[in-house]
């Protein structure tokens, strides 16, 4: 707390600084006040060093932006244990590799722009979210590629932290993709820990048919013992993670709920097609509880992100049965970021008192 | 039937942690300072005249400013002595200016003369609201709007409901709390002079369910009452804002007040408990409205609830509850929500101040918004709080009011729970403000 104490007026004035400057009425009463003596000056003087001049409401919630960024990391360490414990050691590779990229990118370009850096976990969360979702083999240098891509076009070229259209973690993924299809799209079988990774073809291979054999299928989607991508394959494991952030109200049910709702009921009522199998196997859970959820890029209403989770899952199951690429959910979850605003605009809240306003003006 | 109705809830609001320390304490009278200091304006509306001038002698509870104006209340000497000058502060309800007097006291305490009512119980409506206004009553909720006026709406609007808040949802403000406590009857027997005014067919008690006890008490004496068993309790679920006056119609009623109206458009008088004590004060007892109960809380020695003269400098109030604690850099008249923070030592207690909260505290960084949401899902109006704050920012003020930034009842509530700091409130008076300018240059 000493540190704040030692604030100065100045420092203070420009941590609120625009607010407060258009409301001076509000912000100094004391100024338009003529103290009499020259004491009166002094203590007046004395007593603006001690005191803090913010504006109502003085408190704040427990929940920071950074405080967010690093429970939804936390949350992430289940599916990144999963995949450690899944695909080797080499995972935690990936993943640190992705995380410093990630930083070190939004370091740099905030330096560039003369903006200030700040440590508030998002960057972080970006890095760790796009090794999630990379195969296990993926050589680090592509890793390191992708991460700064993530950051410095579809992060900080679109404005930085709360500007961005797309979920930087997908858009990293997404150009990957684009530039090295057969690396980004291998799946490797699980080989336990080790340093080695093997690429085995897997039973699962590209395409969303499922074996003969589902008992152990089933069993094996849901604990991840399959190939995928790192942090994809442990539904879980994804299920704990995703459960923290329901029960600390970091997200909200709704688009989870409506984007694997979707898949499921779709995949039900298509025929030939598995739906318990369309939700455990690929991207599903993880891209429903950690990608689709990203604030910044998924609309603010309740009603806009139920519109988006069906969206979501409409597109991945059009993608996965009649598209020609591997997995849906990477594009599904893209191209829904890109609607964002327009659904923002449409799911607008009605403010109180607006019905009795209407029926008055009609009325009258 | 049953006095106490069910328990309900605000759907929206913030889950702001209590602190409510002196909930315990019982109201203690603060000794009478050397020195009252009376803003001319302490309430919404037109400034008052002083009619008196530096050397006259007055009385406790002489009438020392007063205003022509429909929208006003007079104020009174609350100490006897001599007016011995007079400066300049700010209003808090309003933030403006207003000329101020200053009473040094002679000690004694001497009172004017109280005319008391020969029969309080059948004076006429026009008699009590003419009563109610020379007594200076406002809201002594923190809005401080003339009570008067609210006493008699326009022939067209019906009243078929008051209702009576206790909800006291601002957090370590616990001076209406104890009122209810401990001037139940008062509280009560003021009530029932409002219902008088209005002539109401309900008449609703709105208390948070964080004060049982208060709850209980009224209760009991309801029952045994011979003029207040129609009144209906209702047990809020505790959340901020539940006793902002709009959301507490919502509540109770699930009437939602036009945007840009008032209570009374949908048939309501809202009044808070501490102003229908003083209109029984002034009603029983002839007493203009000189004092009132004041919750000291926060980083002081002692928190207590006291009793207090108003124009009482703030220095008074904190010493008499042992000084403030090491570290504490912020003084708020009010609660923490919408209190206004100040740091002058000799400001006066106003008829509107609930609380004087001292706290430490640390300047915050606002940072950009990441659409968490968090914003729409606390207020209390459904107003998009992030979208207002972008138009606010980017100038495009016609673009807040097409999304009701005036509909904004400045609990908040959206500030507190943004994750990213931004001072949302502060932005939407911005525009509200500049678009008053537009419409007055128009
Ligand atoms: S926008 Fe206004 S009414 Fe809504 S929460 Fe914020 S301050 Fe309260
Ligand atoms: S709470 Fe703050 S960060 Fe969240 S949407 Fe509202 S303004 Fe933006």
């Amino acid at each position: 707390m000493t540190e704040e104490e030692e604030a100065t007026p100045q420092e203070e004035a420009t941590a609120e600084e625009a607010p407060k400057e258009e409301t001076p009425a509000e912000a100094a009463p004391v100024k338009e006040e003529a103290p009499a003596e020259a004491e009166a000056i002094s203590e007046a003087e004395a007593i603006r060093q001690r005191f803090l001049i913010s504006a109502a409401p003085h408190l704040k919630s427990w929940y920071s932006t950074s405080k967010i960024m690093y429970l939804v990391v936390a949350a992430l360490l289940f599916p990144t244990a999963a995949a450690v414990y899944f695909f080797g050691f080499y995972a935690l590779t990936v993943c640190a590799v992705a995380i410093v990229s990630a930083v070190a990118t939004e370091w740099a370009v905030k330096k560039l722009r003369g903006r200030p850096f700040i440590m508030d976990g998002s960057a972080v969360l970006t890095g760790l979210l796009l090794a999630l979702i990379l195969p296990p083999t993926l050589p680090l240098w592509m890793v390191a590629i992708g991460a700064i891509f993530s950051i410095a076009i579809v992060k900080e070229a679109f404005g930085g932290l709360g500007f961005n259209i797309f979920n930087p973690a997908l858009g990293g993924r997404a150009f990957l993709m684009a530039c090295w299809l057969a690396a980004t799209t291998t799946l490797v079988a699980p080989m336990g820990f080790t340093w080695d990774a093997v690429t085995t073809a897997t039973p699962l291979g590209l395409s969303f048919v499922p074996p003969a054999d589902t008992g152990t299928l089933y069993w094996n989607l849901f604990l991840g013992n399959i190939g995928g991508s790192l942090g994809e394959t442990s539904v879980l494991a994804i299920l704990i993670g995703g459960g923290i952030l329901l029960a600390v109200g970091i997200i909200s049910w709704h688009i989870p709920v409506t984007y694997i709702g979707t898949v499921a009921l779709l995949t039900l009522i298509w025929p030939g097609q598995d739906p318990l199998f369309h939700v455990m196997a690929g991207g599903v859970m993880l891209g429903a509880f950690f990608m689709a959820t990203d604030y910044v890029t998924s609309p603010i209403t309740i009603k806009g992100k139920i519109i988006f989770g069906i969206g979501c899952g409409l597109v991945t199951v059009i993608v996965r049965i009649l598209g020609g690429m591997p997995e849906g959910v990477c594009f599904s979850i893209l191209l829904m970021n890109a609607l964002t605003p327009l659904i923002d605009r449409y799911t607008m809240t009605k403010t109180l008192g607006l019905k009795s306003l209407k029926r008055a003006s009609s009325e009258g | 039937m049953d006095i106490r109705l069910k328990l309900t809830g605000a759907r929206r609001g913030a889950k702001v942690p209590e602190s409510k320390i002196t909930a315990g304490s019982p109201i203690e009278p603060l000794p009478l300072p050397e020195k009252v200091i009376i803003p001319m304006q302490q309430h919404i509306g037109a400034e008052n005249a002083p009619l008196a001038s530096r050397g006259t002698e007055v009385l406790t509870g002489q009438k020392i400013g007063e205003s022509e104006k429909f929208i006003s209340a007079p104020v009174h000497a609350t100490l006897s002595g001599e007016i011995s000058g007079g400066s300049v502060v700010i209003n808090p309800p309003t933030g403006e200016l207003t000329k101020t007097l200053a009473i040094t006291s002679d000690g004694a305490d001497k009172w004017v003369e109280l005319t008391i009512a020969k029969d309080p119980k059948s004076l006429s409506v026009k008699k009590i609201i003419e009563m109610v206004k020379e007594a200076g009553i406002v809201g002594m909720g923190g809005a401080a709007f003339p009570t008067h006026v609210k006493l008699q709406p326009p022939k067209d609007k019906k009243i078929d409901s008051v209702i009576l808040n206790g909800c006291e949802c601002e957090p370590f403000v616990t001076a209406d709390h104890r009122i209810m406590l401990e001037y139940g009857e008062q509280v009560l027997s003021g009530l029932n002079i409002i219902r008088k005014a209005l002539a109401p067919q309900n008449v609703y008690i709105g208390i948070e369910d964080n004060k049982e006890d208060a709850i209980e008490h009224l209760e009991e004496l309801i029952s045994k009452s011979d003029f207040a068993r129609d009144f209906k309790i209702v047990p809020l679920k505790s959340q901020y804002p539940t006793g902002a006056e709009k959301t507490l119609i919502e509540v109770i009623l699930g009437r939602e007040v036009p945007i840009g109206g008032l209570p009374m458009d949908v048939g309501v008088v809202v009044q808070n408990v501490g102003t229908a004590k003083a209109i029984h004060d002034t009603i029983f007892e002839g007493k203009p409205l000189v004092e009132r109960v004041v919750t000291v809380t926060g980083a002081v020695k002692q928190p207590k609830n006291l009793l207090v003269r108003i124009g009482t400098p703030l220095r008074n109030l904190i010493e008499y509850c042992g000084g403030m604690e090491e570290g504490a850099n912020e003084i708020i008249l009010g609660g923490p929500m919408m209190g206004i923070a100040h740091f002058d030592l000799d400001f006066p207690v106003t008829k509107g101040t609930s609380c004087v909260l001292v706290r430490e505290s640390a300047p915050v960084k606002e940072q950009e918004c990441i659409s968490c949401g968090r914003c729409l899902g606390v207020c209390p109006m459904r107003l998009m709080p992030t979208l207002l704050t972008k138009y606010a920012k980017t100038g495009r003020y016609d673009a807040a009011e097409e999304a009701y930034v005036n509909n904004c009842v400045e609990c908040g509530s959206c500030a507190y729970a943004c994750p990213a700091r931004i001072p949302i409130v502060q932005y939407i008076k911005v525009a509200k403000k500049e678009l008053v300018k537009r419409k007055a240059n128009k």
